[in-house]
């Protein structure tokens, strides 16, 4: 069975998206919502442990609403897919628990 | 009738893709519990927004739990300017039109002066200000969530 | 409306330090209240959550209950299964024998992976 993480607070002030990708397991995945997005920038802290969870095939988003909102349009890394609300709902329904780190 | 398999090879593609797309249809149960205090997180409106992509994708929304600060979003009294969202109305029209169970925990709501008016007359208060819509009631209601509910996302600051 | 047939495994996750924000608290109101509903129930303590179950919490100047106190009570409860995220003990420098629980399971993170694998609900405090 698989989680899907929930994220909102930005790594470049808070622990929990480092917390989160540390007890994220490969079926699982994480989403990156309000000020959680600025984790899907290169430059985040947590840059390096989001690479290795993708590369071991873990699926990482974020939201479009709060991506677009932010100006982050362009900065997002390009392996996190950029979703809407129907998707989080979608992802919600894939995954067996949603567990909301913030 | 003929057996499935031995419809002619189109009509077979066809009814596969029609057996598939209703299968992919599962309606969920969800249920909601929200902590954060309206306008002073956003946590708030995702939870807002949540709710209406999960009702317009067809599925139903049993509760919604106002916990820790989101008690807030339950009084009669929230007062946004003319062109911010107004997060007691969203719930209350929500609620009317799909049937949602509104419940504010009674122990964060009374000592955030949050009150019914059964709870104002048994404390001695002047007035109360629940908001029309909303119950308040105990954790129980939240366990109950989690139980009878296929999902239970938290939105919290 | 509670199915008293249905007994779901729910997870309940404390991952704030007490007394800061009542988010610590109102986790464990939820636990105690869980706790009456015959559910197969959890408790995980996780990042600043650990500091929760540190001994000698002296809360009478900040008009607040003492975790110290009110913990040991979750056995009164019956609420026995209690994890605690090892990692976050190590990166606060807390070993076992400073916790005001005994009866806990000190777990890694690939556990806490596989522990809300497990669950079929998830209360994330």
């Amino acid at each position: 069975m698989s989680t899907l993480h929930t994220v909102n607070k930005s790594p470049f002030s808070h622990t929990t998206l480092t917390s989160c990708l540390q007890v994220c397991s490969k079926l699982d995945g994480i989403l990156l919502l309000e000020d959680g997005v600025f984790g899907g920038l290169v430059s985040a802290p947590c840059t390096e442990d989001v690479s290795e969870l993708i590369n071991a095939g873990v699926q990482i988003y974020a939201l479009a609403a709060d991506v677009n909102a932010r100006g982050l349009q362009e900065k997002i890394r390009k392996d996190i897919r950029v979703i809407d609300y129907n998707d989080f709902v979608q992802l919600s329904i894939k995954h067996n628990c949603v567990q909301s780190w913030y | 009738m003929v057996p499935f398999l031995f419809l002619p090879h189109r009509l077979h593609c066809i009814c596969s893709i029609i057996r598939f797309r209703y299968e992919l249809r599962i309606t969920m149960i969800f249920s909601l519990a929200i902590y954060t205090a309206p306008y002073s997180s956003q946590a708030s409106h995702s939870a807002y927004r949540f709710a209406l992509a999960l009702l317009e994708n067809g599925h139903s929304l049993y509760r919604v739990f106002f916990y820790h600060d989101a008690v807030h979003t339950a009084s009669s009294l929230t007062t946004p300017q003319q062109d911010e969202i107004n997060f007691t109305h969203e719930w209350q029209a929500l609620a009317k039109k799909y049937g949602i169970d509104l419940v504010v925990c009674i122990a964060a709501a009374l000592k955030r002066g949050l009150i019914n008016q059964q709870e104002s007359i048994r404390y001695d208060k002047t007035t109360f200000n629940l908001a029309e819509g909303f119950q308040i009631s105990g954790l129980g209601q939240l366990v109950d969530a989690a139980v009878v509910s296929d999902r239970l996302i938290t939105f919290g600051n | 409306m509670m199915n008293k047939i249905l007994s779901k495994k729910l997870l309940f996750i404390s991952r704030h330090a007490p007394y800061g924000s009542s988010l610590a608290k109102d986790a464990l109101d939820a636990v105690l209240a869980a706790s009456a509903y015959d559910q197969q129930l959890s408790l995980l303590f996780m990042d600043d959550g650990v500091f929760q179950l540190l001994k000698n919490q002296y809360t009478d100047q900040i008009a607040q209950k003492s975790f110290a106190a009110i913990l040991p009570v979750l056995q009164l409860y019956d609420v026995n299964l209690i994890y605690v995220h090892r990692e976050s003990l190590e990166k606060r420098q807390i070993t076992i024998n400073e916790l005001v629980l005994d009866s806990v399971q000190i777990i890694d993170s690939a556990a806490v992976s596989s522990l809300l694998a497990q669950q079929d609900q998830l209360l994330s405090f």
